[in-house]
């Protein structure tokens, strides 16, 4: 599914380079689940925004199922983030002056579905989510959590290959915490997606199997084995 | 969803809409009243010419000034009495020429053949002065022997040290304007600015007859009316038609057939001012030069010339409108357009995480671009109808208000026209009685909005929006989405 082979990201802040990524090395297979923590500041949301094509490599390759994202144009790139990668961001990044129906309904709009379909399959995910009835709400009427719902629904909406997210459950407290991860990784497993999360959360990165830490653009990937054999178990 | 969006941004934001509205709209209302009451101005500047004029006239054709021989007086009215009894009264009537510069009548014939004339008529303007009264004896004091005896004209002889005490002289003076008029061409020259309200205008027969058409003005002050008579220098004129002006003063105040005009004044075959239209109005300076070349003597005046020689509040509104106005209106909605611009960018640079999100979920630059161009294009659609809404409202108060306006006409304009009153025939000299030619007009002013006017209006809210929202647009279109998610985390 992804492989990245030497990624680097320079970054200049004043007169000082920083090096975001110093040379990353990874595959991650469909369907595979990964963690990524590290200190603030390590490269943990600049690796995932490579994953995303959000942003491309100052060197480096970043394959999606054999396509390099960093030699894609403009226009391709966002084409591959409309139709194969879903999103959810630690501020959950709804639009405020949209329904939470038609929050969801903005991650159909690139992939051309039309009005009466979008609303069904809007409607749909929200009931996925456990919102069903408050499709007519807007962000603002909705708890930290809720609104967490609405965004996951905004990225699975279509049906992506990947779900990549950043701090989710960052601005939630803890029982809304287990709660999301809970959903994210029910939602991942039956649909199959490659799921990469980045948190801060020692608690959350427990729980996945495959755990990368960044440390000044570098990383090290480790195997859960408790959570692995705990969940062969299961 | 790009209408959803747009009316859920629009209404979220509100207050912004509205203070860019606003501003567009104050700028577009002030193009509006500005050029509606720059029109007003024109019309009015327009029918003061025309009320000179006549309607359909291009140009005039006067007289040129000639300079004085040398040692020769300069011509003016003189009157001579006669000494009689005491108590006699007498009386003189003067018949003048306007300016007292004639033309030849046959010089009609050949301003008509020139190129680019379509047709040209003649006129005589004259000034009617009557001086009427009597003359009191003197009584002459004898210094010796107590008598009395009285003195008289020519009469009389006085000794040494009398003295005369008493007598002198008490005279009306009365004058009014008259303009012979062809009435074999009614529909040019100055009678075509006033509308007979009572009675009849001249028929073309009525070349040599006894009949008058009178200002409705003049007509009240001296009490006439259709059917009365009217005496000119002996000749009794029945009053067939009382005339009102259309606009401002009238061109005289006694019109009558051109003939009659030119016996009773003792100018046989002349006239004072030939009356030009064009065959084609946008080509009349060439008609001047040819008429000027060809046609010597003569002074040829346009409306473009005459309107120069306006002046007074309508003269200093209109260029007030002209350039103040005008651009005052210009830079407010410039400065309009500028602020709606900055706001727009402004609410862009507040939305970079809103827009970074869609970019991420794989909306294209010009989707977003797009939203942000339609939301500054209806700001500027509601700024462009709120402008005209207020625009027309402010024209339209103009007009209900109808400020009057004075247009005072120059005494360059060149002898057509007359003025009131037989007071500035005094002046004497050719150049005293052209100065007089000057003459006062009222005109209310209106402010008439023009399909154009608002056609325009449209158009600066529609690019006003537009620009606006090019500054907003250009900032979004820049806008990457990892720089703008990492800018807000």
């Amino acid at each position: 599914m992804y492989e990245l082979i030497g990624v680097t990201k320079q970054y200049r802040r004043g007169q000082q380079r920083v090096d975001a990524l110093a040379g990353i090395d990874l595959t991650l297979a469909q369907g595979d689940r990964l963690v990524i923590q590290g200190p603030t500041g390590g490269g943990k949301s600049t690796l995932l925004q490579m994953l995303g094509g959000l942003d491309r490599p100052t060197s480096g390759r970043v394959l999606l199922d054999g396509t390099d994202l960093a030699a894609l144009s403009e226009r391709r790139l966002t084409a591959v983030r409309g139709q194969t990668i879903g999103f959810v961001f630690q501020s959950f990044n709804l639009i405020p002056t949209l329904t939470a129906q038609e929050n969801v309904e903005t991650a159909l709009v690139p992939l051309g579905v039309k009005a009466a379909e979008r609303r069904i399959r809007a409607a749909e995910a929200l009931e996925s989510v456990g919102l069903g009835e408050r499709l007519g709400h807007l962000p603002s009427e909705l708890s930290g959590g809720q609104q967490q719902r609405v965004a996951i629904a905004r990225a699975l909406v279509k049906r992506p290959k990947v779900l990549l997210a950043d701090e989710p459950t960052g601005n939630l407290d803890e029982s809304m915490r287990d709660e999301i991860v809970d959903l994210l990784e029910g939602l991942c497993d039956e649909h199959g997606l490659t799921f990469v999360m980045v948190t801060h959360d020692s608690a959350v990165a427990r729980r996945a199997p495959r755990l990368a830490t960044i440390r000044k653009g570098r990383i090290t990937i480790k195997e859960n084995r408790r959570t692995t054999a705990d969940r062969v178990e299961a | 969803m790009f209408f959803t969006y747009l009316r859920r941004e629009l209404r979220r934001r509100r207050k912004a809409a509205l203070v860019v509205a606003s501003g567009l709209a104050l700028g577009i209302a002030l193009v509006i009243v500005v050029n509606s009451v720059s029109s007003g101005m024109s019309r009015a500047q327009g029918k003061v010419l025309e009320s000179l004029y006549g309607l359909g006239t291009d140009l005039t054709v006067t007289k040129a000034q000639e300079r004085p021989e040398a040692g020769a007086q300069p011509q003016r009215p003189r009157f001579e009495f006669q000494g009689k009894e005491d108590g006699k009264e007498q009386s003189s009537d003067r018949l003048m020429v306007q300016g007292f510069q004639t033309l030849a009548d046959s010089t009609v014939g050949t301003v008509a053949k020139q190129r680019g004339v379509d047709k040209a008529v003649g006129g005589l303007s004259l000034v009617n002065l009557k001086i009427n009264g009597e003359f009191k004896r003197g009584e002459i004091q004898r210094g010796e022997g107590g008598q009395t005896q009285r003195g008289g004209p020519g009469g009389g002889t006085g000794g040494p040290g009398d003295t005369v005490t008493g007598g002198g002289a008490a005279f009306d003076v009365d004058s009014f304007t008259i303009y012979g008029t062809d009435v074999t061409a009614p529909d040019l020259g100055p009678l075509t600015t006033s509308t007979v309200s009572t009675g009849r205008t001249f028929t073309t027969t009525e070349t040599d007859a006894e009949v008058a058409v009178v200002d409705s003005a003049y007509a009240q002050e001296k009490d006439l009316s259709v059917g009365d008579e009217l005496t000119v220098k002996g000749v009794k004129f029945a009053i067939i038609g009382i005339a009102t002006a259309d606009s401002g003063q009238s061109a005289a105040q006694v019109y009558l057939p051109l003939k009659q005009a030119q016996t009773l004044s003792g100018s046989a075959a002349k006239i004072t001012t030939i009356y030009v239209k064009a065959t084609d109005s946008t080509r009349i300076d060439a008609v001047k030069t040819a008429i000027q070349k060809n046609v010597s003597g003569t002074t040829v005046t346009t409306s473009a010339d005459l309107a120069q020689t306006v002046s007074g509040s309508l003269d200093t509104a209109a260029d007030l409108a002209a350039n103040v106005g005008k651009w005052l209106s210009y830079a407010v909605l410039l400065a309009a357009v500028l602020v709606a611009g900055l706001l727009t960018s402004a609410a862009v640079g507040r939305r970079v995480r809103e827009f970074g999100t869609l970019k991420a979920l794989g909306w294209r630059s010009g989707r977003v671009t797009r939203q942000v161009v339609g939301e500054a294009l209806v700001n500027g659609v509601i700024g462009g109808a709120l402008g005209i809404a207020i625009g027309l409202a402010g024209a339209y108060a103009v007009t209900a208000a109808s400020p009057t306006l004075t247009a005072e006409l120059g005494a360059s304009g060149g002898g057509f026209g007359g003025g009131r009153g037989g007071g500035m025939v005094f002046g004497g000299g050719p150049g005293g009685a052209r100065t007089a030619v000057g003459k006062t007009v009222d005109i209310a002013l209106t402010a008439p909005v023009s399909v154009t006017t608002v056609g325009l209006a449209v158009l600066l809210a529609l690019g006003g929006g537009l620009v606006a929202g090019a500054f907003g647009a250009w900032r979004a279109s820049r806008l990457r989405p990892a720089d703008a998610l990492r800018r807000v985390e």
